[in-house]
């Protein structure tokens, strides 16, 4: 399936893009991560410390774990910091 | 209902004519708001980045102020949010809330900044002469959702 993956602060940076469609068979949102890990050292790199990494699916705050369904949309990011 | 008004913006906002807008009710006979700027605290901040997600951002805020009025008695919340390079001393955000009495619209403007700091999709940057930094979340504000569940 084809997903819009976006990432944000310095995940954005240190991938060095904002957006990008993946085509995936990931099941859930961690295998996700495992196959664009796997691509290139700079994926690798902007998810080496998971602990820093929030996510969304279809714009809604979600564990890692969580299926991507039907889904269009993940986000990842570290933790917010709004006000 | 209470009115809920959601604001993201990257431009300056009038508090005062939000505040007045929180004013409208007949039986309002309390408003609060509180207003969060771009803190300069070692003199050498250039400015500050705040980035966003949008669409995300207005479905977390418009979330978080549907639930701060089914909680507490609110005429009226209103959630207003910039994004973008902000210079030291800028307006950054304001929540208000309106009600009958105080008590409501303390609390409900605290929960609103407790969930704010956290739940809402946005991140700050700090463009100092040294360079640039992302502000980092602090336990602290995960800690403070504690008070609310």
């Amino acid at each position: 399936m084809k997903l819009q993956v976006l990432y944000f602060a310095w995940l954005r940076e240190r991938i060095g893009l904002g957006r990008e469609e993946v085509e995936t068979q990931a099941a859930t949102i961690a295998d996700l991560v495992a196959e664009l890990r796997a691509r290139e050292d700079r994926y690798d790199l902007a998810f080496s410390d998971m602990a820093a990494v929030r996510c969304a699916l279809d714009q809604e705050l979600v564990p890692i774990d969580t299926p991507l369904g039907t889904a269009r949309e993940v986000a990842f990011f570290p933790p917010m910091t709004g006000g | 209902m209470a009115d809920l008004r959601i604001l993201v913006t990257a431009d300056d906002f009038d508090l005062g004519a939000e505040a007045a807008r929180l004013e409208a009710g007949a039986d309002t006979g309390a408003v609060v708001t509180f207003t969060g700027r771009v803190r300069d605290v070692d003199g050498g901040l250039r400015h500050m980045e705040i980035e966003h997600y949008p669409g995300m951002t207005e479905v977390a805020l418009t979330r978080i102020a549907e639930e701060a009025a089914a909680r507490w008695s609110l005429a009226a919340v209103t959630i207003v949010h910039r994004h973008g390079r902000l210079a030291p001393g800028a307006r950054i955000m304001m929540v208000g809330t309106a009600s009958r009495h105080r008590e409501a619209a303390f609390e409900a403007a605290s929960f609103l900044m407790d969930y704010l700091k956290s739940r809402a999709p946005f991140w700050k940057k700090e463009v100092t002469a040294e360079g640039a930094e992302w502000v980092a979340a602090k336990d602290s504000d995960e800690d403070a959702l504690d008070r609310w569940t």
